[in-house]
């Protein structure tokens, strides 16, 4: 899997998942869905992607196709990094 | 370990009377209660405490070289004595004792340039060099250590402790209106300022020379946040490196000719240090560890998981709001210093404990939410740089109910966050950007200093003081290294290792041991990028890299609990010790002329109350209850 990805399910799992439900999180997983993060969760990822990858995030693009699941998530990241 | 006290002359003048010197050591016996011992000629008198550690039977002091040329007493260890001692022995140099502190004056006669810097170690060292009719004074990197000194026209006296130097009949004990602006700002004073008028301190990684009448202060040791390009470039390699780094650290403060404990909180930075050092310990480690009975600062939990993933052998004091208030007058009599926080009476009783435990040494964590990157105000200064790049988001300053949960609970909060983190928001190349709010909101506890008091501080600001202090390159260094180099310098040196750290230890002759302030640890460690320090808002992630296969899970993984203590429980209610309503009195605060009578009523009256009392206002009720003890002290 490419780095973007591990960097963001290593930040999902170190931050908000606890024992066993590690090994289930998937990249393809809706994040909220399955209760791995709140409203409050979202921010922090935001927090994250903008402090680790250098990028900006606007308030209006905190949407589920960018931000549901890692693999959204990292795809966003490419986009932003371009 | 040690006290040191010693007199010279700056002048032509007496010889050195050796009573006094041992006057001056009777009021720090509880530094070194083990034996005394005195050097004195016509223009020196150098005086030891002894705590005895390493080499029980001739490590006595003064020490001095093959010609008795250079004398030296010091307060502290040598980590590395071993290893410097078989250098300079192979040089031609010949050893007398087994003990660390006369390596000193060999290192000093074979390189007097760097000599410090040769130095793994923890000290305070008082060094007479006969042929250049020179004393020097001379302080550890991080100020592990404490070292005084006063002037006089014809004398300077030093000692480990302000009050061994009240023991000469020419010194006044006055607290400094211009220290109590900086502890009322920074809960410490700034660099050589000690709490006291005409008292200074030798700056942490500093040394004074005192020659020809004339008193020279000189830096040896500068703490460099500068990126090391040379790291690992992988947060495990990095992990990897700092877990070796800090086992052999641990291997050398393991040195002594007596039993080792560990302090445990129950958190990451002592639960690592216990793990790494019973991996190493000959014998089943102890550990000893402080309860709460209010749950918001109780860590038992925690401990005895820890204990018991381990198998530590754990002593634990209750420290009951009794107990801390009891202490408290002893606490200030010993930091010899106003402070804001209760935190350091429970380190007290801590050390009470371990004494009667017959330990004299222990391991203890302090440094690494430093170096590594632990405190809430480095995870604040981030969101709010976050917060700054879209200054008018209503969401993003929503990230600071992750570090203030309080904060989502009431309208008022919500309001209390945008008006209170909102300040000097977008102002984000401010030097004190980290800081800035944190000081500024502490010193509001100014207020309440009489109008006397005010007006001779008037003008004085003690942030532009700081300022000045700052190394040229400051301004280069990432935002987070800045914050880091300012919780180091500011607070590590200046309040967590001396009123929470020496002084409490020493209070009952135990010596702390910091494995995180080895110097290879922290060059290292201040030298990772921050991201390997804090990830999002995961504190210290390359320690709990570190230590996620030895440590338990939770304990890894935990939220981070800050270190604290009951404060208006412990002084005010049914059981309020009788000193605090006799300090906190009209009269008695008017008699010492530090605060306003009437301002200390009111906040008196509202602890009393079953109001809500702010952090502020304990801060101050802190701060001016131990300003008013210590001053009381010297006063009788």
């Amino acid at each position: 899997m490419p780095k973007i990805e591990n960097e963001i399910r290593q930040f999902l799992v170190e931050n908000f998942i606890l024992g066993d439900e590690v090994d289930k999180m998937g990249f393809d997983e809706s994040l909220l869905e399955n209760g791995v993060i709140d409203s409050t969760g979202v921010l922090e990822v935001v927090f994250f992607v903008e402090d680790k990858f250098q990028i900006e995030i606007d308030t209006e693009e905190v949407l589920p196709e960018n931000f549901d699941t890692i693999n959204r998530l990292a795809a966003y990241i490419r986009r932003k990094q371009e | 370990m040690c006290g040191i006290a010693g007199k010279i002359n700056l002048r032509q003048g007496q010889p050195i009377n050796s009573k006094l010197i041992y006057r001056m050591l009777d009021t720090i016996h509880h530094r070194g209660p083990d034996e005394n011992g005195v050097y004195t000629n016509n223009q020196i008198g150098l005086g030891s405490a002894r705590l005895s550690i390493i080499d029980l039977v001739s490590g006595k002091q003064p020490i001095s070289n093959e010609d008795n040329t250079i004398w030296v007493v010091f307060n502290g260890e040598i980590y590395n004595y071993i290893e410097l001692r078989s250098d300079l022995e192979a040089k031609g140099h010949v050893f007398r004792t087994q003990s660390d502190t006369e390596v000193l004056v060999h290192l000093y006669e074979e390189r007097p340039s760097d000599w410090l810097l040769q130095l793994n170690g923890q000290f305070a060292i008082a060094l007479w060099d006969q042929r250049e009719q020179a004393l020097i004074l001379a302080r550890d990197r991080m100020g592990i250590r404490p070292l005084y000194y006063t002037a006089k026209d014809n004398y300077l006296l030093f000692a480990s402790e302000v009050k061994s130097l009240f023991a000469h009949p020419g010194i006044e004990p006055e607290i400094d209106p211009t220290s109590l602006a900086q502890i009322f700002t920074f809960w410490s004073t700034l660099g050589s300022r000690s709490s006291f008028r005409n008292i200074r301190s030798v700056p942490p990684g500093h040394f004074a020379v005192i020659k020809k009448g004339k008193i020279i202060i000189n830096r040896y040791w500068q703490l460099d946040m500068t990126l090391n390009r040379d790291v690992p470039k992988s947060l495990d390699e990095a992990a990897e490196e700092l877990r070796w780094l800090l086992s052999d650290s641990i291997r050398l403060r393991l040195r002594s000719d007596v039993p080792v404990g560990s302090y445990l909180s129950g958190g990451l930075d002592s639960s690592t240090i216990t793990a790494l050092a019973s991996q190493q310990a000959k014998t089943r480690l102890k550990t000893f560890s402080i309860a709460f009975g209010d749950k918001l600062f109780d860590e038992t939990q925690h401990q005895i998981r820890t204990n018991e993933y381990l198998d530590i052998d754990n002593r634990t004091i209750h420290a009951t709001l009794e107990d801390i208030g009891a202490a408290f007058p002893q606490v200030i009599a010993h930091t010899e210093t106003p402070i804001l926080r209760t935190a350091p009476a429970p380190m007290f009783l801590l050390s009470k404990m371990v004494h009667e435990n017959d330990f004299k040494v222990v391991l203890t964590g302090e440094g690494a939410d430093e170096i590594l990157g632990g405190y809430d105000i480095f995870k604040e200064a981030k969101i709010r740089r976050f917060w700054a790049r879209q200054p008018d988001s209503e969401l993003r300053p929503r990230l600071l109910e992750r570090l203030y949960p309080y904060l989502s609970t009431t309208t008022f909060s919500k309001a209390y966050l945008k008006n209170f983190f909102k300040k000097n928001l977008e102002n984000t190349n401010d030097t004190f950007y980290s800081h800035r709010l944190r000081w500024q909101n502490t010193a509001r506890c100014m207020n309440f200093l009489s109008p006397e008091i005010k007006s001779e501080i008037k003008g004085y600001d003690p942030l532009a003081e700081l300022a000045e202090t700052l190394p040229a390159e400051f301004n280069n260094w990432e935002a987070f290294a800045q914050a880091q180099y300012l919780e180091v310098t500011v607070f590590l040196s200046g309040y967590l290792l001396s009123s929470q750290g020496d002084r409490m230890g020493m209070a009952h002759s135990v010596e702390g041991r910091y494995p995180f302030l080895d110097p290879r640890v922290v060059d290292f460690s201040v030298g990772l990028p921050a991201n390997f320090k804090m990830s999002g808002l995961r504190e210290k992630v390359v320690l709990k890299r570190a230590m996620r296969d030895i440590l338990p899970y939770e304990t890894v993984n935990r939220h981070k609990q800050p270190y604290r203590a009951p404060i208006r429980s412990v002084f005010f209610g049914k059981k309020s010790p009788a000193y605090v309503k006799e300090n906190l009195s009209p009269k008695k605060i008017d008699e010492t002329g530090y605060f306003n009578a009437k301002a200390v009523s009111g906040l008196s009256k509202k602890c009393n109350s079953t109001g809500r009392v702010s952090e502020t206002e304990e801060m101050a009720l802190v701060g001016i209850l131990s300003a008013q003890l210590l001053n009381s002290m010297w006063r009788s």
